[in-house]
């Protein structure tokens, strides 16, 4: 009889003393607002920086003379599991040589399409493409997520070859 | 008009005077609780948005976040864009459902916290409602509320709405017992249940400090229980989110969720009014015994101030426990109940008969 | 233990013939439902509060991934099994790397093997934290969700230095791992166990020991050692079952004969067990990060290969530890770029049936706290 009162109440004892080692927990984090993680997003933008590995789109390298290094060899497209890439290629005349060579057209990346698998950078012989770091992907039209990743007017670099 | 923050007696008997001498008594009477119910109107709307605002806040800081901070200075506005969204959204109604008592639930649900309202004592003389049975009123009235939580699951058309108040309908009847004895605990102390009397005999110390140990077991025994009477976390169970959706709100939409959610609030507001009534002293401030300069000096705050100091420092407690523990699950809700509390409170009601009659307390 | 399932449907069924008539009916939980986490339905038949039968009815996030894996190429396939139980993307990448290593013939490097496994284990504590700060949710303390999330952001930080991803990573290619660590990876991580010890044993002050949370999990959802091992069920679900099941141990792979860690069997076969085998888990987790990360060799991160993989005919299986559970991987080839069939056994899968066997007679509360324990993620269970 006594026993079972006394298991009676040290039961609501014990149970009473998690609780409160629960609260203790939450009740330091309450009043430790140091500890907030936060993150106010659009007003950090000015600060928030990416990991400079962070696979965000995939963009087509130029340098300032508005070249770039890419052959239209189709590696990336191939190696793409999601047919994100398109290389539109054209036949232009070596001015040096005269012989007829490939280059791109339009390289059109469908951004809506694209998982970020990094698999296109890995293929490229000539390292033309990489990732860049940005997030902000969110668009009214669709349509605007299909992009052309050569700049209009920019040329192959030189002695670039597949 | 001699106003004074200390003491509204004054105050209320001169608008009283003044209106009987503008109208015929009857009128004046008349015009006198139209007064009184816009007041209520007003203060209960601004109480279900700064609730709203302040418990998302404490939540976000007890979660190590910041909480609402877009509208407004640290997010104060976001409750009024809320009120503005909802008030502008359709009310929806769900096929085949009983729509009379659909409409009506979310009314009744209301009802019961405006009536209790009324007997809360804010400070000295600012009480609507005054009578010798005021703590019985509060404790019977504001089990209406349940009514229109069976209602509405019930009309809902909705399984999940009507497990949630089966679920509701059995824990407010059960842990009703257990906040009617703990209040009675300190009732037998005071002799009477007019709550000026029972405010008016704690002014040389709270009940709380005064009534010994049976007092302090009376006080944990009331938040518990009724936390759970107000539906609120841990004892959520009728809106049970992670199994109900919403519970006996999840086909409610528009003005008609946010009466829910008001009376929710209110409710929560009452619980810990008469919590800082009862063992807290209400408006009074803290005194010890004769110690005058001590008495004198807590007297400079006024009563009010003492007052929502109090509730909110209960709100606070009871927000605590919801956004730490777990739910409940319904069997071991009503265990908590009919096995633990009930009878604690049976027992403590007794030693503190005992306490009072070998006048054990100070 | 074996009787308690057999007890409460004693107790049941006599509380039924003596009170009024009742009626069964069934309740749709899902495919939108809170605490289903994505688009599982399940039909229940209830009775009152108590739950007479469980059928989960799948399909909803069915996306062919097996389909697709027949015209990819090896490489491409990868990249496919991050969608799958998105909370431990890397075990699902590294198991279709290991099948198609064990295809080629081909021994990764050392260091591959290290890296591989540190980044296992962090996704297992990633998806550990996730489940916790459910389980919690699901149980009705919303706080846990926060405080798991918090310390699943420092994982994901690391993740996201080194791998470029944060959460669908595909940081594995066959042949070893697609760049070399990050400079900043073995600080960044150390940095972590220091920070996740001092954090982990809030985890028990605040839930595991909470007198509310043991009573909704101790001796609910009882699953028995026979019934986990019929129904297929692994990982921590089928270990709190008394199930010895841990394929680093009985199959290791990369590192894990290398280190030394602990099988955690439970014979509790309740959510409670399964709920402490994962917490253990946890710890054992930062055991063998801390046994790896001083000590990655140096060497290629990545083996030579082929730029177009074509494996020998025939069949390979691989089986991997995820968070869940085993998962298997089965390819068959016949000597082209992509596999002729590729079979995934998902953990999830087999986990998510035995729910049947262990609701009955429980209340919908417990079905909750049930689902949580077994640690669904619905489009593993799907694919």
């Amino acid at each position: 009889m006594f026993k079972s009162i006394y298991k009676y109440l040290s039961d609501i004892f014990n149970g009473v003393k998690t609780l409160l080692t629960g609260m203790k927990i939450t009740g330091y984090y309450f009043f430790h607002p140091k500890e907030i993680i936060t993150q106010q997003y659009p007003e950090n933008r000015e600060t928030l920086k990416m990991f400079d590995m962070f696979r965000g789109e995939v963009v087509l390298i130029h340098d300032e003379n508005n070249e770039h290094r890419c052959t239209g060899c189709s590696a990336c497209e191939i190696a793409c599991p999601n047919g994100t890439i398109e290389i539109i290629s054209d036949k232009a005349i070596d001015p040096e040589t005269g012989k007829s060579k490939k280059v791109i057209d339009k390289f059109v990346y469908h951004l809506q399409m694209c998982t970020m698998c990094n698999l296109c950078i890995l293929a490229c012989p000539t390292d033309a493409i990489k990732m860049a770091q940005t997030f902000e992907h969110a668009v009214y039209d669709r349509s605007t997520l299909t992009k052309v990743l050569n700049k209009p007017g920019s040329k192959i670099m030189a002695g670039v070859k597949e | 008009m001699n106003f004074s923050i200390y003491d509204f007696t004054e105050f209320i008997r001169s608008i009283h005077f003044w209106l009987t001498g503008i109208f015929s008594p009857a009128l004046a009477d008349v015009i006198g609780l139209a007064i009184i119910g816009v007041c209520f109107l007003l203060f209960v709307t601004l109480l279900g948005l700064s609730l709203v605002y302040i418990e998302r806040k404490v939540a976000a800081f007890f979660q190590q976040r910041l909480g609402p901070m877009r509208v407004g200075f640290w997010g104060t506005a976001q409750t009024v864009a809320d009120i503005i969204k909802l008030i502008f959204k359709e009310p929806l109604v769900t096929k085949n459902s009983d729509k009379f008592l659909f409409n009506l639930a979310a009314f009744i649900v209301l009802i019961a916290p405006f009536m209790v309202i009324g007997a809360v004592p804010f400070a000295k003389g600012l009480h609507a409602l005054d009578f010798d049975i005021g703590l019985f009123y509060i404790t019977a009235v504001s089990s209406i509320g349940v009514t229109g939580i069976l209602l509405a699951g019930w009309s809902s058309n909705n399984k999940y709405s009507l497990i949630g108040a089966m679920r509701s309908g059995a824990q407010i009847v059960s842990y009703e017992l257990s906040v009617v004895l703990s209040l009675l605990t300190i009732v037998v102390l005071t002799g009477s249940l007019r709550l000026s009397e029972i405010i008016a005999s704690q002014s040389d110390g709270w009940w709380i400090f005064k009534g010994n140990i049976p007092a302090i077991i009376a006080f944990i025994i009331f938040i518990v229980a009724s936390t759970a009477e107000s539906n609120r976390g841990p004892f959520d169970l009728a809106e049970a989110e992670s199994e109900l959706t919403a519970g006996f709100h999840t086909e409610y939409s528009g003005i008609r969720f946010a009466f829910f959610f008001l009376a929710e609030y209110v409710n929560f507001f009452i619980i810990a009014a008469v919590g800082a009534t009862v063992f807290f002293g209400g408006w009074m401030p803290l005194h010890i015994g004769n110690i005058e300069f001590f008495n004198n000096a807590m007297d400079v705050i006024p009563p009010v101030i003492w007052f929502f100091g109090k509730v909110a420092a209960l709100l606070f407690l009871i927000m605590w426990f919801k956004w730490t523990f777990p739910r409940l699950r319904i069997d071991q809700l009503l265990t908590l109940e009919w096995k633990y509390l009930l009878p604690i409170s049976i027992v403590n009601i007794l030693l503190m008969s005992l306490v009072a009659l070998n006048g054990w307390h100070l | 233990m074996s009787n308690i399932f057999s007890l409460i449907s004693d107790k049941e069924k006599q509380s039924t013939s003596s009170a009024t008539e009742t009626q069964e009916y069934f309740v749709n939980m899902g495919p939108q439902h809170p605490s289903t986490h994505g688009v599982l339905r399940l039909l229940l038949t209830l009775d009152g509060e108590i739950i007479r039968k469980v059928e989960p009815h799948i399909g909803y996030i069915h996306r062919s991934i097996e389909k697709m894996c027949e015209k990819d190429s090896y490489q491409q396939i990868v990249h496919l099994t991050d969608r799958m139980d998105y909370l431990s993307c890397h075990i699902n990448n590294e198991a279709v790397c290991l099948a198609v290593e064990k295809g080629l013939q081909l021994e990764v490097p050392d260091r591959v093997k290290y890296i591989r496994t540190i980044i296992s284990e962090l996704t297992r504590l990633s998806s550990h934290q996730l489940w916790w700060g459910v389980m919690g949710m699901d149980l009705g303390a919303i706080t846990t969700f926060l405080y798991g999330f918090r310390d699943r952001e420092q994982i994901i930080d690391i993740f996201e230095e080194t791998c470029g991803a944060r959460l669908t990573m595909n940081y594995n290619v066959p042949g070893g791992v697609m760049f070399d660590i990050h400079p900043n990876f073995q600080k960044r991580t150390k940095d972590f166990l220091k920070y996740f010890k001092e954090k982990l044993p809030e985890y028990d002050e605040l839930l595991t020991g909470n007198v509310i949370f043991t009573e909704r999990t101790k001796d609910i959802g009882y699953l028995s050692k026979e019934d986990a091992i019929s129904y297929g069920v692994t990982g921590p679900s089928g270990r709190a079952s008394g199930f010895s099941c841990d394929v680093r141990k009985k199959d290791p792979y990369s590192a894990y004969d290398r280190v030394d860690f602990k099988e955690i069997i439970r014979t509790d076969c309740d959510s409670y067990g399964r709920y402490k085998v994962r917490i253990a888990e946890m710890y054992e987790s930062l055991h063998i990060i801390e046994q790896l990360i001083d000590n990655i060799p140096e060497g290629d991160f990545k083996a030579k290969t082929k730029a177009v993989i074509k494996l020998p005919p025939g069949e390979y299986y691989q089986r991997v530890e995820t968070a869940r559970g085993e998962l298997g991987v089965y390819i068959i080839s016949d000597n082209k770029k992509s596999p002729y069939r590729v079979k995934f056994r998902s953990p999830g899968f087999s986990n998510l049936f035995a729910l049947d066997t262990m609701a009955k007679g429980y209340k919908i509360a417990d079905l909750v706290a049930m689902m949580s324990t077994l640690d669904l993620v619905i489009p593993d269970i799907d694919r």
